[in-house]
């Protein structure tokens, strides 16, 4: 129970603290494929702790519910992150919720931001919130398909299982996980705000979207809200590590030994992670927002087929 | 007689009683507070009677009165499902009586309100306990009379008065459509009992007709597209609490009077009837989203996300006739709760928004959002509950509306164990409809919200406006709580419904509250559990960890600035977002298949100097496809008709005379 307990709590706490980390790194390699320099690893910490010592400069006519909200997308987003089995699976509290409940979650935080978007009144925060809002309505369709076809998989909706049976050898190769996968790296990409949907390093305000939200934010605000970005990319990353690449994953309560294996083996999986997105980011370009449906579109018909085709393969 | 049945029926005669009162003394100034204190009293024994009774579990119970048509009597019955939809008819009435103590007060016309409140409340109780098709349409009819009185309320008005002609009309068609399907239940044998339709066995041919026409009378009342036009033109029509006595639960009445026949008095379903009823609720929930989206008018707005609310109970009630066809009595009792949790909830947030919109209402007199904005300054405590509604209805954890879509969604992830081809293929396409539906939601709300409660006054009116009076905001806030409370404790609820859920499909989903740390389990915790009190602690751990740190570690410094405009100083409150802007992107997706709307810019040549113009053009399909040609048809027919009023006496005596003749013809040559 106790060492349950300390497991869930190092995975809460290492969430928290890769999260900027695995930003730093992402920057890094991204500068090196345009062979820049690039700023160091632990920029982003170093990012936060100055935002933090920052004033927050407030729009006059901002309510109590633009300066809670910070907390609340940092809360529910790190509970989320927190919930996805990263180095293993069957933690103490991991039956909280399965993978509906941590998409849930997400959706809560992003209904927040896009509040919080408009409560200032200013016509970029409708902006933001509004085409924020379009790229969830396709997002998150697309992704509870995603879930509907691994539980028909694993069945199951519960995280621990579903990596317990993509790690067995009942698995096999199928069609159906490919188009779930490309799916839900595209569903990813829309979900973080990167490049085509969006791009984190702008602030041209006809391209930018989740920028937008949130551009009145400064300070200790700014900073929970940043962190909570970086949190969202980890948990994103950890999601597809879990279920695609469930190799080297503790099963819970086998020691000290396993869990080393399980961090090493998370560590390596976030980073080829890390870098195969730095590779893509910088090879394509941005869309026009008005191209993210087709995108999306894209993504949600992908899923919708992988179910379909796990119905008919299973009743032939 | 049944002594707890024999209360039951002492609330609609209280009830009645209380309607002559008020007819009598309305025009008196405390006649506001005597009606909704009375009916505040009798919705609450009510409630404490028919709650007991599903606690306890005692079975169920019946009565009969010498009343209605001679020989048959009236007959009520008590059960299960009588005792939940009557726990939801009377927590509303209970609740929606305290809010109209403190709203009723700034209606202008109480003597069109107050004696047909007690009487809609009444025919709605009585609805649920009727026992024979008899006293079911006499019910039925009288909710639905009362309701469009209420929704006459201000017939001044031209939009009223055709939204109540409108209502009046698809009114008559829901009773038509009703009685036609007790007819064919009652069979040559003519018996309007129900015990006796229960009993009774219809052929396949039969019982198909009854579905479908229980789906039109029904589903007329409750908003099934393409039958919903009618309802986003009464129910915002009515004073706001009746509003939300409306959307909340008289729509809940129609889902009683769908499940009591479909699932009750029709018997075993075929498969086929699980995938009508399913189709339907997908399309219903996702055509009802996005014409909500569309709204400015905050009223139409939240009345057509009844419309999207009404589609997913459609849908999982549809799930559980097809489990419970093909003899999956666990599935049907996972998706026949879910669809129940659903009512209890969406009775819940509807009221609770319906509520907050008539408090914006009282405080601006403005329905229209464009001309709101920046309230959440004004109206402190009413936005801070209209938040609660608006992240409940967007199912969103750890609040009640998404408890009962999580079970929705697990519900559906039972499919692949269907053996028919056309379900296999259709639940994950609904599944996929249901959660499409659920992200629109979120949007429709941060656009409700957003837009009202958000950003900076569009109006004068915005500026004057003052928190509303204690009563509605205790109503508010007991709804807000039972919102948090069903939300967090969901497992209790699935619980209690274990009544309802083992006579009608046959099994019960498995106790919920003996599991650890109140989880829900829907089938095995290696499947799926959600456990909404937990992620409530976790988030709220979460939240106050980081607000501890960043006030003991962080700069306290806050400084007040104008918000950045681009650099153009004093923007003017127009230049906002507003509830069309916001839901443009949407619309350009979506608009094309679902409105056939169009958009043109009219952008006048450079150094011109009238203003460039965007016309947007959209449809209401079903109104067009549905109700267009069959008022066409109506206005011809009566067009024709119009000149048998005014002919001489001699012309009328020859049409009798060809009559009686016609009719002894048939009489004669008839075999």
């Amino acid at each position: 129970m106790i060492s349950q307990l300390a497991v869930q709590g190092a995975q809460m706490l290492a969430v928290l603290l890769l999260a900027p980390l695995l930003i730093g790194f992402l920057r890094k390699v991204k500068a090196r494929l345009v062979r820049r320099q690039g700023p160091s690893l632990i920029q982003p910490y170093r990012d936060l702790v100055r935002l933090m010592r920052k004033e927050v400069v407030l729009a006059d006519n901002a309510s109590w519910l633009f300066r809670v909200t910070p907390y609340l997308i940092f809360a529910a987003t790190w509970v989320a992150a927190a919930l996805v089995p990263t180095f293993a699976t069957g933690l103490e509290f991991s039956w909280t919720a399965d993978l509906i409940v941590i998409v849930a979650l997400l959706g809560s935080a992003r209904f927040f931001q896009a509040l919080a978007g408009m409560d200032v009144g200013t016509s970029f925060g409708g902006l933001g919130a509004s085409r924020e809002v379009m790229i969830a309505s396709l997002a998150e369709p697309a992704m509870l398909l995603i879930v509907f076809s691994l539980a028909l998989l694993a069945g199951a909706t519960q995280l621990s299982t579903v990596a317990a049976f993509m790690g067995s050898p009942q698995v096999g190769l199928r069609v159906s996980l490919g188009m779930s996968l490309i799916a839900l790296v595209m569903v990813a990409i829309a979900e973080n705000a990167r490049i085509p949907v969006d791009n984190p390093a702008t602030h041209l305000e006809l391209t930018m979207v989740h920028e937008a939200m949130i551009l009145e934010y400064s300070g200790r605000h700014l900073a929970m809200i940043e962190l909570a970005t970086f949190l969202k990319l980890l948990l994103y990353m950890s999601l597809i590590a879990c279920v695609f690449l469930p190799w080297g994953l503790d099963s819970g309560g086998t020691g000290p030994k396993s869990l080393a294996i399980g961090a090493a083996a998370y560590l390596c999986k976030l980073a080829v992670l890390a870098i195969l997105l730095a590779v893509f980011e910088t090879a394509v370009a941005k869309m026009r927002v008005f191209r993210v449906p087709d995108f999306l579109g894209a993504a949600l018909m992908l899923a919708l087929l992988g179910t379909l085709l796990l119905f008919v393969s299973r009743s032939l | 007689m049944n002594s707890t049945v024999a209360l039951l029926l002492c609330g609609p005669a209280a009830f009645l009683a209380t309607a002559i009162v008020a007819a009598a003394a309305s025009r008196l100034a405390a006649a506001t507070r005597l009606v909704y204190g009375a009916t505040l009293v009798i919705s609450a024994v009510l409630l404490a009677t028919a709650a007991g009774h599903l606690a306890g579990n005692p079975g169920e119970a019946s009565a009969s009165l010498p009343l209605g048509v001679p020989w048959t009597g009236a007959r009520f019955r008590l059960d299960g499902l009588s005792a939940f939809f009557l726990v939801v008819v009377n927590l509303g009435g209970t609740i929606t009586s305290l809010y109209g103590l403190g709203y009723g007060r700034h209606e202008s016309q109480p003597h069109r309100v107050l004696p047909f409140y007690p009487a809609f409340l009444a025919g709605m109780n009585l609805v649920v306990l009727a026992n024979d098709a008899f006293s079911f349409l006499l019910s039925w009819e009288f909710m639905s009379l009362a309701s469009w009185a209420l929704v006459m309320a201000h017939h001044r008005d031209e939009a009223n008065r055709r939204a109540g002609y409108i209502y009046l009309v698809m009114a008559s068609f829901g009773t038509m459509a009703l009685l036609l399907a007790f007819g064919l239940l009652a069979g040559p044998a003519g018996t309007y009992a129900f015990d006796a339709m229960r009993a009774a066995h219809p052929n396949p041919f039969a019982a198909g007709a009854v579905l479908v026409l229980m789906l039109l009378g029904a589903g007329s009342k409750a908003g099934l597209v393409p039958l919903h036009a009618w309802l986003p033109l009464a129910h915002p029509a009515a004073p706001s609490h009746v509003s939300a006595l409306m959307s909340g639960i008289m729509t809940k009445v129609a889902i009683y009077g769908f499940v009591r026949v479909v699932f009750d008095l029709l018997g075993e379903p075929a498969w086929w009837s699980g995938v009508a009823v399913l189709l339907i609720g997908g399309v219903t929930a996702v055509l009802g989203i996005l014409h909500a989206l569309m709204e400015k008018d905050l009223k139409r707005l939240l009345a057509y996300s009844t419309i999207e609310n009404i589609g997913v109970i459609f849908a999982s009630l549809g799930l559980a006739l097809a489990f419970k066809a093909n003899g999956m009595p666990s599935a049907a009792a996972l998706a026949f709760t879910a669809a129940l949790f659903h009512v209890l909830n969406h009775s819940f947030f509807k009221s609770l928004l319906f509520f907050g919109a008539g408090a914006v209402l009282t405080a601006t007199g403005e329905r229209d959002m464009e001309k709101l904005g920046g309230l959440i300054h004004r109206l402190p405590v009413t936005s801070f509950v209209f938040l609660i509604g608006c992240v409940s209805i967007s199912a969103l954890p750890p609040f009640n509306g998404f408890a009962s879509e999580w079970l929705v969604f697990q519900a559906i992830l039972r499919s692949p164990e269907l053996p028919q081809w056309g379900l296999k293929v259709i639940v994950p396409a609904v599944g996929g409809m249901l959660a499409l539906s659920a992200a629109l939601a979120a949007a429709c709300f941060v656009k409700a919200f957003g837009i009202t409660f958000l950003g900076r006054a569009r109006s004068a009116a915005v500026e004057r406006a003052h928190e509303v009076d204690r009563w509605s905001l205790a109503a508010m806030a007991v709804l807000a709580a039972l919102c948090l409370l069903a939300g967090i404790l969901p497992g209790f609820v699935i619980d209690s419904l274990s009544t309802v859920t083992l006579p009608l499909v046959g099994e019960r989903m498995p106790v919920q509250m003996a599991q650890p740390w109140l989880s829900i389990v829907p089938i095995a915790e290696s499947r799926s559990s959600y456990n909404g009190l937990l992620v409530f602690v976790f988030i709220t751990i979460s939240a106050s960890l980081a607000a501890f740190f960043i006030h003991r570690f962080a700069s306290h410094a806050l400084r007040r600035g104008i918000a950045w405009g681009c650099g153009f100083p004093d923007a003017v409150p127009a230049g906002q977002y507003t509830a069309v802007s916001f839901a443009q992107p949407i619309r350009r997706v979506f608009g094309g298949f679902a409105f056939r709307s169009r958009e043109t810019v009219d952008m006048p040549a450079p150094g011109a100097l009238e203003p460039a113009r965007l016309k947007v053009e959209m449809h209401d399909v079903a109104w067009e496809i549905f109700y267009q040609p069959i008022t066409g048809a109506i206005d011809f027919a009566t067009e024709r008709l119009n000149h048998l009023q005014f002919l001489t006496i001699r012309r009328y005596l020859t049409l009798v005379f060809l009559y009686l003749v016609i009719l002894l013809l048939v009489l004669a040559l008839w075999p």
